[in-house]
């Protein structure tokens, strides 16, 4: 037993079928918990008032888009350096939940950023690359539905998720490199240090809740995957005449 | 706590319409992603049952 053991699809199979009740009951208590801090337990700001509340999905949402672009490229890289297939499965089952993030996050700066600079949209460049990263989870997902064979589309959509991950810099520094009208990371933060510590935590707690959400949801995926691409062999059919 | 009342809370002080908006359509995007991830893991499985009952014959 090591760690080549859970790179086989059957062991993992099995694992992450343990481990997803688990990761999706910390989703869920860490969701309501990082509820009751955003709106019952933060002050109200003294600039933004109420509005500034849409910072606790807004900001996880914008992480996870990235963070999973970068979890997506490094099993594409790892699949294209070992040829191991459960890597390119894990890429394959994040990706959705990646472009729901990235959605989110430009929905949610569209409703902020309406109140508070008078424009749902504007062409700046935080907003524009993350628009970009929106466009290259849609293609990488359209790439793989349209290769019918799959170790080709594995590695196409691997390559082609390495290609876009130049993005993901571009995105994170954009309001340093460019005059931007997105806000800067910090200065949110920085405002009045007695209401930034609650403010942080609700934002951590609430990125937390959507990493255990991705998790889970990757690992029902990945499940689904496995079964398809392992459905020759003994066990999944062991599998299927057992749960179906 | 902020909030005197339930509708002082509704109204976000204003902003209720992109408060709500924002978290409302959030909601609806996790709530849809696990209905659709349900239904495929259903549908995969009975697909995949379905092919090896037709192998077998």
């Amino acid at each position: 037993m090591n760690l080549y053991t859970f790179a086989s699809p059957v062991t993992f199979y099995h694992l992450a079928g343990k481990l997803i009740p688990w990761f999706t009951w910390s989703a869920i208590l860490l969701t309501v918990v990082g509820l009751y801090l955003s709106f019952f337990v933060a002050p109200t700001d003294f600039q933004q008032s109420e509005a500034y509340r849409i910072i606790f999905i807004h900001v996880p949402a914008a992480w996870m888009s990235m963070f999973i672009y970068l979890v997506m490229a490094f099993w594409g890289a790892i699949g294209l350096a070992f040829n191991t297939r459960l890597s390119f499965m894990m890429a394959r089952a994040l990706a959705p939940t990646g472009a729901i993030f990235t959605f989110i996050a430009l929905w949610t700066g569209a409703w902020w950023g309406k109140p508070m600079w008078g424009a749902w949209w504007v062409w700046d460049a935080r907003l524009t690359s993350e628009l970009i990263l929106l466009f290259l989870y849609v293609g990488i997902i359209a790439l793989w539905a349209a290769i019918d064979d799959i170790k080709r589309g594995d590695r196409a959509g691997a390559l082609l998720t390495l290609i876009g991950a130049i993005n993901i810099p571009i995105i994170y520094f954009s309001v340093k490199w460019w005059n931007t009208l997105h806000q800067g990371a910090s200065i949110s933060l920085t405002k009045a240090p007695s209401m930034a510590k609650i403010m942080l935590i609700g934002m951590l707690v609430m990125a937390i809740a959507a990493w255990f959400y991705t998790i889970a949801v990757a690992l029902v995926r990945v499940r689904g995957i496995i079964l398809e691409r392992e459905r020759q062999s003994e066990w999944v059919k062991e599998i299927l005449e057992r749960e179906t | 706590m902020e909030w005197a009342s339930w509708s002082d809370f509704w109204s976000m002080g204003g902003y209720g319409l992109y408060v709500w908006g924002s978290y409302g359509v959030t909601a609806l995007c996790i709530l849809i992603e696990i209905l659709l991830l349900r239904r495929s893991a259903g549908d995969t499985r009975r697909r995949l049952k379905r092919m090896q009952q037709w192998e077998e014959q």
